[in-house]
């Protein structure tokens, strides 16, 4: 599954990892992540990620 | 009329030419109790940069510490901007107004940063991370620190002289006279690295991990570590590197903070009791009333705390306005492995230690029991119960330290 990365402060969203601390399940493609869930190290909204290459 | 302010050497052909902050008592909060010191330096080669500049009250300092080296300010070719925060670019459009460098490095945060900041359309050229450059035969390399602690914060280091420029990273609030570390007192070094880790770095602590580990993989050797606040590192770097692999983990310690406000003293008579309880069960205690305790002291106090204790009496249904605010700050710093509990005196409603609770659990505090709330003042029996929540806590942590 593709990869996010965080535009703001460089962080990954690893779908196989998840973000199982601020309640998404590994295995979470970025798409179904909630639209109110924000990056885990500084607070961006999800908006602010972009694919990884 | 002759200059008054003079650069110190750090190394060959690299000057401190930065500005002292006696009185600097409040940075946003943190209470700077020993002022500070916004660093920055000059580096002489073919070409002369300027890494960082200072808070703008103080261009004037840094210009005239700048001419005591090379006489005239317009021969500085580059400036690099390692962090946009104004207490290290506060002058800085002014003084590319009068120095007129040839190009203002930053990161590609940082050119955002600061274009954003300043409402200017400059032309500041971005650097690559990881990447490398040549100013003027000085060979600077380029490290990204996202987050450490702002988006645009990037280190620079100078491989022929094993120097890093290492922004807020490693710094400290303390103004003084000396410019190296091994000149001043290790345990007012120890205390001050410690306040700025807890209330600066700490919500990025993983971060900080990853950087020590980058640091060694990549082979970066480091003789001089030269950050934007406090003394400057020549000699035992290892000291301030293993504060920081110490902090950045997070390691619970054998010993307790119990913060709290009060208003007739009940809520205060239960922290004492508590106190007495988490002593005799081998903890050792910090006891903090809001009504003398500074944000920045209880958050100093936490960074090697595994227990935390939060204490409010219950003002109009709400949780006392002195504990919000710790609680909000205390949020934000996001302080990892800690257990804990809530407690507080009320008249006729008693929200408070409630409220007081759900905040702490929100934080990933691990609570013991429910709130300890008691109406009025507390009698032996609630005195007895609050004494043994401290055992109950010492406890638990004495299991978790072992």
């Amino acid at each position: 599954m593709q990869k996010y990365v965080c535009d703001v402060c460089g962080y990954v969203y690893d779908p196989a990892e998840g973000d199982p601390d601020d309640g998404v399940e590994p295995g979470t493609a970025f798409e179904d992540i909630p639209n109110d869930w924000v990056c885990p190290v500084c607070g961006a909204a999800k908006q602010d990620f972009s694919p990884a290459t | 009329m002759a200059e008054v302010f003079k650069a110190a050497k750090v190394t060959k052909n690299v000057w401190w030419v930065g500005a002292i902050d006696w009185n600097m008592r409040n940075f946003h909060g943190y209470a700077t109790d020993r002022g500070t010191t916004y660093n920055a330096y000059l580096v002489i080669a073919d070409k002369v940069t300027l890494v960082d500049t200072v808070k703008a009250a103080f261009k004037d300092e840094m210009l005239a510490r700048i001419r005591s080296v090379i006489g005239d300010c317009t021969k500085i070719d580059y400036i690099i901007s390692n962090h946009s925060e104004m207490d290290h670019t506060g002058c800085l459009m002014d003084t590319i107004a009068a120095v007129k460098p040839e190009k203002v490095f930053a990161s590609l945060m940082g050119v955002k940063g600061l274009s954003a900041h300043f409402h200017t359309d400059y032309p500041f050229s971005a650097v690559e991370n990881g990447g490398e450059l040549e100013l003027g035969g000085a060979r600077f390399s380029f490290l990204e620190t996202r987050m450490l602690h702002w988006p645009d914060s990037m280190v620079a280091y100078l491989p022929a002289h094993k120097l890093l420029f290492s922004q807020d990273g490693f710094g400290m609030h303390l103004s003084s006279s000396e410019r190296f570390a091994d000149e001043l007192n290790e345990a007012v070094l120890e205390q001050e690295a410690a306040r700025y880790y807890a209330n600066i770095l700490l919500p990025y602590s993983a971060l900080v991990g990853n950087l020590l580990a980058k640091i060694a993989d990549l082979g970066i050797e480091i003789d001089i570590l030269a950050p934007d606040h406090g003394p400057i590192w020549r000699r035992e770097i290892e000291t301030i590197l293993n504060l920081y692999s110490k902090w950045a983990v997070q390691k619970p310690a054998r010993k307790a903070v119990i913060v709290y406000d009060t208003m007739w003293h009940s809520t205060e008579k239960m922290a004492l009791a508590i106190g007495e309880g988490l002593a005799e069960g081998g903890i050792s205690v910090r006891m903090l009333s809001l009504g003398t305790a500074r944000r920045s002291d209880v958050i100093t106090e936490m960074l090697d705390a595994g227990a935390l204790l939060v204490g409010s009496p219950t003002l109009n249904n709400q949780m006392f306005p002195t504990v919000a605010d710790i609680l909000c700050y205390m949020k934000g710093l996001k302080p990892k492995n800690l257990v804990g509990a809530a407690f507080g005196s009320y008249g006729w409603s008693g929200e408070g230690a409630r409220q007081v609770a759900d905040i702490l659990q929100s934080m990933g505090v691990d609570l013991v029991g429910e709130p300890l709330a008691v109406q009025y003042v507390p009698d032996g029996r609630a005195l007895a119960e609050c004494r043994a929540l401290g055992l109950e806590i010492a406890s638990r942590l004495d299991k978790i330290c072992s």
